[in-house]
This record gives C-alpha cells, structure tokens and sequence, in this order.
C-alpha cells in the first residue's frame, strides 16, 4: 500500500465530518428526523407521500451548498472519471441498493453508526466491502 | 420552523461534504483503492462526522418529542436481514463504479456537473423501481 500524501486531507476531512455530524445533530434536534439521504429522497417518491414538505427543504439545503460555495469562491471540484454507462448503471445500483438497504453512507454509515445500531454497523461494512472489491476489479482486475 | 431548521441542515450537510472533498468522486475512489495510492481522508470524515453525531443522538435519544414538539422518528427496524445485506453490496457496488453515493451526487448536481444529472436520474429510477416491486409485492400480497 502506497499513501497518497499529496490529496490527503486529514484536518479538512475531519472538519468536514464534524460539520456533517452537527447537520445531522440538528436534524434530530430540531425535527425529530434522521439525515439519511436516501431515505429523504426516497421518501418522496412512494405512495405514501407524507411529510413532504421537511424532505424536500433538506435537499434544497443540500443543493444550496454548492451554489454557495460557488458564490462564496469555492465552487466544489467533482473529478468523474467513469463513462457515462458507467454513471448511468452506478446511480441505478445506488437508488434501488440503498432503498433495499434502508440507507446509505449518511443513514447507515453516520447516522446509524453514531446510534450504536448493529443493524447499520453490518450495513455500512457490506457496502464498504462491495466498494473495496468493486473499485479493486475494475482498476486491478478489468484495468478500467 | 421545521422546514427552516431542516434547510439549514441540509445546507451544513452539504457544506460538510465540500469541505472535507467528498463531493469528489475521485477523492471517494481514492479511499476504495487500497491497491493503489491509497488516500484516507474518508476515514477521516467519517470519524468527525460520528464524534459529533454520537453527541448529538446521546442527547436526542432519551426525548420523545423534538425540540419542535414533534414526535421522534426512529428507525423501528433493527434486524438483520439478506435484504440488508444484498441491497448494502449492490449500493457500494454502484459506490466503487462511480464513486458517488447520494449526498455527494446531489451537491455535484448543484454544482452543475452534467454527469452527476445523469447519476442522479438513474439513482432516482432505481428509487422508483424499488417502489413499483414494493408496490406490486403489496398488491399481490392484497388479493
């Protein structure tokens, strides 16, 4: 294993996470509501439409941050290396995988984890591993 | 109120993804590749993110109403199921083709990043086709 010393960001990324943590916190507090966004998003999209009103106004939050950020001078830089196929099929595996896994990285992985919730622990280790291997056959194995 | 304070919590949460470089797919990827030249600074979010989140649940798990007054919302289910398992492999399968999950491809689409538009639109059909199978289980399940 070779550390990647020039893009690690030890303090950001911490930074980052405690600021994640506290919307997260706030979240709870304040609604009553666990910040899963996939649950969030999901949530508006079955049968039972309920509550719609705090789902969408957390995922206009989270789409304000970039046109801040880009305001502010800081746009965010996304580096998509994969094809479009590629984009296309990953975003398909990802709605209908975290709508069966009840979460994601957010729901499981920050949430559920800080809950103390095995449920979430087993989660949040499967679809790490499924990302290790994934990313470790396609870069290694395939050479895509 | 409630509509203001989840905004806002969106909007930390998306800046919380900005600052720490998740919002970039290749720093993502980075983390999943221990074969290559390995970046861990994902680690390092994820632990920031779940110091505080401790915190915050440690406070909020012992209420029953919100700081709004409405009742908390906890998730009720807590087994362990092949559901759990095979829909978390299919998403990091998606995770390491990518290396977008949700949050971080909505905060790119706001960027205006054409390819996470795509991702997106796909993830929002995949959402939909759980809730047409769920759907249809129900149905059948009603007859």
């Amino acid at each position: 294993m070779t550390l990647d010393l020039d893009h690690f960001t030890p303090l950001l990324s911490f930074g980052g996470g405690l600021l994640i943590g506290l919307a997260a916190t706030v979240l709870i507090l304040f609604n009553g509501r666990i910040a899963g966004i996939s649950g969030i998003l999901g949530g508006l999209l079955g049968v039972t439409r309920r509550d719609m009103g705090w789902r969408i106004a957390f995922l206009a939050g989270l789409l304000s941050a970039p046109i801040l950020g880009r305001f502010a001078g800081h746009p965010p830089v996304a580096d998509i290396e994969a094809g479009w196929l590629q984009v296309l099929v990953a975003g398909f595996l990802v709605g209908i995988g975290t709508r069966y896994a009840s979460g994601c990285t957010s729901g499981h992985g920050v949430c559920g984890i800080s809950r103390g919730s095995a449920r979430s622990i087993v989660g949040t280790l499967t679809f790490m591993a499924a990302g290790l291997l994934t990313v470790f056959v396609k870069r290694h194995l395939l050479g895509a | 109120m409630g509509m203001i304070t989840a905004w806002i919590a969106g909007l930390v949460f998306g800046l919380g993804l900005m600052m720490s470089g998740m919002a970039n797919p290749a720093k993502v990827l980075a983390f999943l590749d221990l074969a290559g030249v390995w970046d861990p600074s994902l680690a390092f979010v994820m632990l920031g993110a779940i110091v505080l989140a401790s915190l915050g649940f440690f406070f909020a798990r012992r209420r029953t109403r919100c700081w709004l007054g409405l009742p908390m919302q906890w998730p009720s289910n807590t087994s362990i199921t092949w559901r759990l398992i095979l829909g978390s492999a299919t998403f990091g399968i998606g995770w390491g083709v990518a290396g977008f999950c949700p949050g971080p491809a909505l905060v790119a689409l706001g960027a205006g990043y054409p390819k996470a538009a795509g991702f997106v639109l796909a993830m929002l059909a995949g959402m939909m086709v759980f809730e047409l199978i769920e759907q249809a289980k129900s149905g059948v399940a009603s007859v």
